[in-house]
């Protein structure tokens, strides 16, 4: 991709002596990277700019930045990490559509003919050659919107440089779920990707996402959902990747319409997910649900998911799910936002976050939120920290299963509420065993993984 | 089959003696059944032949056809053929009730070098089983204990002992929060299992248990220490005078 300096020039902080401490960063950040002059995303592509200008790279002081250290992401490279095996195997043996990435790169060659009934597929490179698209209306109108109240400079930053992504646009039932692969050939690959999903009234598609991305990847998916509408999006990246992983899915949901994402996690090195749902028409739903394994002999591992759900209309229900498994000190963190707005009656909102630690080196750390302004609404929260229980693993040992298999048993039953909210049940099940295969290979081999090894 | 010599044993974290010399021999093909008031160690007792952790054995050993209890895992004592029926089965949601039964007897039939039941062979046995325990398919496919009622939860504690087949089985207050039926069913369930090689430790507060399940032998224990031990009529003067009496005669 063609970089384009003098768009951006003049929007990197160089105001004399009143430069930000942060300024510097972002300046450097941006020379590192490419950026693309952009076709039809060309305004949104300046209009990021600005704001990004405007906010700044996060620092320690802000808010949603105490629990997690922005530097990694900030700095103006990754640190170049193993490269693995690739060893995805999830979801193969489903009819799906498959969309393979090598470090960040479409690969048409290894993809399926991006053709389906029902479905648009392209790839964002090749479509932002041109000016007009109807994408043009989607690149980056979420992630604005979701700009407010909470800043989120990289989702900012992803939308003015990244220069690869899949657009989707659904007009039917599509039964083909779309699976992006993700590869990685680089050991220091700083990849960004930028996807949209439209889902046009009534429409239907599950989106799946596995591999590993890169070095560092920071991924924006904007879903706009229209009336009606479902959409199922399963991201389960590849384990034991010493990555740096940013995340940001911004939904907007449309009456009637059904949202659902379930992340699985087990191991990395540093990844931040967030979500942003926007629930915006009556009677909607929407879930997000993330099982994670963390295991810090590996890696330094450090998990967060920050979600920000808003309730902006009437007789809407949201889940929030989150279950963290975590030892050898590692960090999980869960910061939920449910926010009800004037007049979103009748909303049924629940979230529930819970940290599994399995030695006292690791930790849990949780920050509900709710936030409501309308009266007559349903709202839970809880969120919980502890160890295995004791009496549980005795009860399953003195049935003669072996200690090992107890605890992962003992796992697999905390995590399964989070499991739960994956609908299809060959994904579920693909999941589980995945889960299961890897906890039995863990089990009793509390030592460092083989990479190439899940 | 069952032998505990002077078996003394005190919590691991406090200094509290609980068992204070525990004699006790459960021959092959007997009930024995141990009643006594709260607090007499009756409990401590099955979790510490069990394997539980948080317990100290200070003194004494226990056997199981002259195998040392003590030392083992709760899983190999479970391989061994020892069985603890509990007083509050554990719910664990998200593990199906069939897949744990399945991980539960192939490990046992693994670690006696045995072969491994196929799904097949496992779900015709497991059927019939809990026919006669009156345990629907649907039960079996929830999670275990999950929403089940307080009688529910016992008859699936004799399911899985009647699928695992011990030779020594220890019920915990099997009785506690059963009504009638559900007692009589619980207790039918452990007289199919009566055989001469198969030996019951039952304990309980109570001598109602023992109108279903008959005992060849009834402990009294007190204190830390069986007191007194005699014939199933020993349970009745329970029954009949409280333990007050008894205890005072014991001194």
């Amino acid at each position: 991709m063609m970089a384009d300096t003098a768009v951006l020039a003049a929007q990197v902080p160089t105001v004399e002596g009143k430069a930000r401490p942060g300024d510097a960063a972002l300046a450097a950040r941006l020379d590192a990277l490419d950026l693309p002059r952009g076709g039809f995303t060309r305004a949104a592509r300046e209009d990021a700019a600005q704001r990004l200008e405007a906010m700044g790279l996060p620092g320690a002081r802000d808010e949603y930045w105490r629990y997690t250290d922005p530097a990694p992401f900030n700095a103006a490279r990754p640190q170049p990490v193993e490269l693995a095996v690739d060893e995805t195997t999830l979801f193969t043996g489903i009819d799906r559509l498959n969309l393979v990435f090598v470090d960040g790169r479409f690969d048409a060659e290894a993809s399926d003919a991006l053709a389906a009934e029902g479905v648009q597929v392209e790839s964002l490179a090749a479509a932002d050659a041109g000016a007009d698209h109807w994408a043009a209306g989607l690149y980056g109108r979420l992630e604005t919107a979701g700009q407010v109240p909470v800043k989120r400079p990289f989702a900012a930053l992803n939308t003015l440089v990244a220069a690869e992504g899949v657009l989707i646009r659904v007009t039917g039932k599509v039964e083909r779920p779309v699976h992006i692969t993700y590869r990685r050939s680089a050991a220091d690959a700083d990849v960004h990707l930028h996807h949209l999903v439209q889902l046009e009234e009534g429409a239907e598609l599950t989106l799946l996402e596995t591999g590993s991305i890169g070095a560092r990847s920071n991924v924006v998916i904007e879903a706009d959902l229209g009336r009606g509408a479902r959409f199922h999006h399963i991201s389960a990246k590849r384990a034991n990747d010493p990555k740096l992983g940013l995340g940001h899915i911004f939904a907007r949901v449309a009456a009637e319409a059904l949202f659902k994402s379930f992340t699985l996690s087990v191991n990395g090195s540093m990844m931040r997910n967030e979500a942003v749902i926007d629930i915006a028409g009556d009677d909607a739903v929407a879930h997000i649900a993330a099982a994670v394994l963390g295991d810090g002999d590996i890696g330094r591992f450090h998990h967060d998911d920050t979600v920000f759900v808003t309730h902006a209309a009437e007789r809407c229900e949201s889940r929030q799910v989150f279950k963290k498994v975590l030892k050898n000190g590692a960090e999980g963190i869960f910061q939920g936002k449910i926010l009800v707005k004037p007049g979103a009656q009748k909303t049924d909102g629940y979230q529930i976050s819970q940290g599994l630690l399995l030695d006292e080196g690791s930790q849990f750390l949780a920050k509900p939120e709710l936030e409501i302004y309308a009266d007559d609404v349903k709202c839970s929260h809880g969120s919980t920290t502890g160890a295995l229980d004791e009496t549980a693993l005795f009860y399953l040992r003195s049935r003669g299963v072996p200690k090992e298999r107890a605890i992962v048993l003992l796992v697999l039953s905390f995590l399964a509420d989070a499991l739960d909210e994956i609908e299809d049940q060959r994904l579920r099940d693909d999941i589980l065993g995945r889960l299961e295969d890897w906890l039995t290979a863990r089990a009793g081999n509390p030592g460092k993984a083989s990479p190439g090894k899940a | 089959m069952l032998e505990i010599k002077n078996l003394h044993v005190k919590l691991e974290d406090e200094d509290k003696q609980i068992l204070k010399g525990v004699d006790l021999t459960v021959p092959a093909g007997e009930v024995h059944a141990i009643m006594g008031p709260n607090g007499s160690g009756k409990s401590t007792l099955s979790y510490v032949l069990s394997g539980r952790d948080g317990y100290e054995v200070t003194g004494g050993e226990a056997t199981l056809d002259g195998e040392s209890l003590l030392e083992m895992e709760p899983e190999e004592r479970a391989a061994a053929g020892l069985f603890l029926a509990f007083q509050y089965p554990v719910e664990i949601p998200g593990v199906g009730n069939m897949t744990f039964l399945r991980t539960a007897v192939n490990a046992q039939r693994k670690a006696r070098g045995e072969e491994e039941l196929s799904s097949a062979d496992f779900l015709k046995l497991i059927r019939q089983k809990a026919a006669t325990l009156k345990i629907d398919s649907e039960m079996l496919k929830r999670a275990v204990n999950v929403g089940f009622s307080g009688g529910e939860k016992k008859r699936n504690e004799i399911l899985q002992m009647a699928m695992l087949e011990p030779r020594m089985c220890i019920l915990d207050e099997t009785d506690s929060g059963l009504d009638v039926d559900a007692m009589r069913l619980v207790a039918e369930g452990v007289n199919a299992l009566r055989s001469p090689d198969r030996s019951f430790l039952v304990i309980t507060h109570y001598q109602r248990l023992l109108d279903h399940i008959r005992p060849d032998v009834v402990h009294i224990m007190a204190d830390g220490r069986i007191v007194r031990t005699g014939g199933p009529e020993l349970a009745l003067e329970v029954e009949q005078n409280g333990y007050g009496d008894l205890l005072a005669e014991v001194g």
